[in-house]
């Protein structure tokens, strides 16, 4: 890469070893057809899904099953919406509620101590670091007994709540360690220039560190989003009442011990699915860097 | 000389009181949130772990070990904490093998990979049970579609009951597992990739290594911090995943399909004995932590190279 070179290089001169190009071109090619088999099996699951959720109801339990439905029925987008197994409009706003909430309390909370632990020297800091830690080794329905029981003594089971809470405390772990390396990263000298120059600590925060990490921030926004959007466990304890339940739960419902309405069960997780793929996508470069960061830490 | 040294002292001795205090604020949101949601219902099973509590949750008292003898005495136990193995080994190291595979992979440059790298993302993104109820219903033997699939590729005879006993059911659960475990794990590996110098790769060339030899000799070793990242990573979630198996062999009766995960949350629902599912949990929770343990003394990933 670093050789120094008089005429103009492209980009497969340099990155070559001694092959022609044009064998090195038929290779590239080589690599896609292989990239496509492999991008294959990573969609046929939702390929499924996608056909299956535009099948009838007969056809979908149909023996031997049909691969492309013989009638398509996108009414199942429309009908899902009022089913006897499940009230979904009430569902899809508790995923939306609890989503929101959640992921605002987990970076409300996160935020500060990610800054102050990647800054600050002080004691207690490795302790609280490690507890931080061994939330990320729990996990929600372990605990669901213990959790059940204080909700019932604060009077607020089987709410929303409950569930805001459980998701932000247990997307904490991971929102913490990811902004805690994205500050880490920032140089501390940018942060005493303003400090020398009248800045407060807030100011500081607000004015010079957050728009450096932002980045770190909305790849944690995310993950911590996509998280709770998908928590499915601890719902199913926590959220008896059918007007409370998430989608992943209410999804379940769908599915009996004689007879399932898997179109629907597809039709409700398309919806599901593609918001979180689309956000996903939009921190699709971050991701490795954010990665690395955590990494090297 | 000694005067300026003791004041220095119990300045600094001050200071680092101070900023502890003043740490309090900015922890503050995060320790509230941890101590309510997770400390306090970790103290409560272990409470109740030593309890003896009916089915309506009355409590009779205390009960020693009692518990944890009757979970160590249950009939199924010994087959449980097998399944549990071999679903952690092995979904953990397939998961980390073809991360390895797919990462490399991922790094070499063709046209069409930022759209692969797009598209592995979707099963990291989705959500899992609704991942593997595709599966319940594409491997029922009768409508299902991927059996039918393989009975047209020839590589079934018939359509196979895939998730309606334990062991092909259990295996078809460790599929989905390593199938939506191995994004994430992919990407740790192409940070890691990443951070692998080029001209170390020239080096290497030049001194005559091979590919093969590269590989081994160079960039793996470069890959121990994301290998053990994705490791301890996959090891808490897959211990502790109860969707996959509650969707896929969640009714298949018996015991022969469950991990420790599942077979706590059994008798959670099941049974309603929340006292003897409180000492399974406990045991769960240090069995993970002596595995993190044992694996991170063994593999030193903050060893200097």
């Amino acid at each position: 890469m670093s050789t120094v070179v008089d005429r103009p290089v492209t980009v497969t001169e340099v990155d070559g070893g001694g092959d022609p190009p044009k064998a090195r071109e038929r290779r590239r090619w080589g690599l896609t057809i292989v990239g496509s088999i492999v991008a294959l099996i990573f969609l046929f699951p939702y390929l499924i899904m996608l056909i299956g959720a535009f099948k009838t109801r007969p056809e979908i339990l149909r023996v031997p099953p049909t691969y492309l439905p013989q009638e398509w029925a996108p009414s199942n987008f429309l009908t899902m919406w009022d089913t006897p197994e499940t009230p979904l409009p009430a569902n899809l706003l508790s995923t939306v509620v609890i989503s929101l909430c959640g992921t605002a309390l987990a970076l409300l909370a996160a935020l500060p101590a990610a800054y102050y632990t990647a800054r600050h020297n002080f004691r207690l800091k490795l302790p609280f670091l490690l507890l931080v830690l061994i939330t990320q080794m729990l996990q929600p329905t372990v605990l669901a007994s213990g959790l059940f029981r204080e909700f019932i003594t604060l009077e607020i089971n089987d709410t929303w709540l409950t569930m805001i809470l459980v998701n932000a405390a247990f997307n904490l772990s991971f929102a913490v360690w990811i902004m805690h390396s994205f500050f880490a990263s920032v140089p501390k000298e940018i942060e005493e220039a303003a400090w020398l120059d009248g800045c407060s600590r807030g100011q500081s925060l607000t004015r010079i560190m957050l728009p450096l990490v932002w980045p770190g921030i909305v790849t944690a926004v995310i993950f911590t989003f996509i998280a709770c959007w998908n928590e499915f466990a601890a719902s199913l304890i926590l959220l008896p009442t059918d007007t409370n339940q998430p989608l992943t739960v209410a999804l379940t419902r769908f599915i009996g011990q004689y007879e399932s309405a898997w179109q629907y069960v597809f039709a409700v997780s398309l919806i599901g699915i593609v918001p979180v793929v689309a956000l996903f996508a939009l921190i699709e470069k971050h991701l490795v860097s954010g990665l690395t960061a955590g990494g090297v830490k | 000389m000694t005067a300026p040294t003791t004041a220095h002292r119990s300045l600094r001795r001050r200071a680092r009181r101070q900023s502890t205090l003043q740490a309090l604020p900015w922890l503050a949101p995060a320790l509230i949130l941890i101590g309510g949601v997770v400390v306090y219902p970790v103290g409560y099973m272990i409470y109740t772990s030593f309890r003896d509590l009916t089915r309506f949750g009355t409590d009779k008292g205390w009960a020693g070990f009692d518990n944890y003898a009757r979970v160590l005495e249950l009939e199924h136990l010994p087959k449980v904490a097998m399944n549990t193995v071999i679903w952690v080994v092995g979904v953990v190291m397939l998961s980390i093998g073809l991360g390895l595979v797919l990462a490399q992979f991922l790094n070499k440059r063709f046209p069409g990979r930022k759209v692969l790298r797009m598209v592995i993302i979707v099963p990291w993104a989705a959500s899992v049970v609704m991942t593997s109820t595709v599966f319940v219903y594409g491997l029922d033997p009768f409508y299902g579609i991927i059996n039918r699939a393989l009975v047209d590729l020839g590589l079934l005879d018939e359509p196979f009951g895939f998730l309606k006993s334990p062991v092909p059911g259990f295996l078809s659960a460790m599929a989905v597992a390593v199938f939506v475990s191995i994004p994430f794990t992919t990407f740790v590996f192409l940070a890691g990739l990443q951070a692998v110098p080029h001209d170390v790769l020239e080096a290497a060339q030049i001194d005559g290594a091979g590919r093969v030899q590269t590989y081994w000799r160079v960039v793996f070793p470069m890959l121990r911090g994301a290998v053990v990242v994705a490791t301890i990573i996959n090891v808490i979630n897959v211990f502790n995943n109860l969707p996959i198996l509650k969707t896929m062999t969640g009714a298949i009766p018996g015991y022969d399909a469950d991990t420790t995960t599942s077979l706590m949350f059994k008798i959670i629902q099941a049974d309603r004995q929340i006292d003897t599912a409180s000492a399974l949990s406990v045991l769960n929770f240090v069995v993970v932590v002596v595995v993190i343990g044992i694996y991170l003394r063994v593999v030193r990933p903050m060893r200097e190279d």
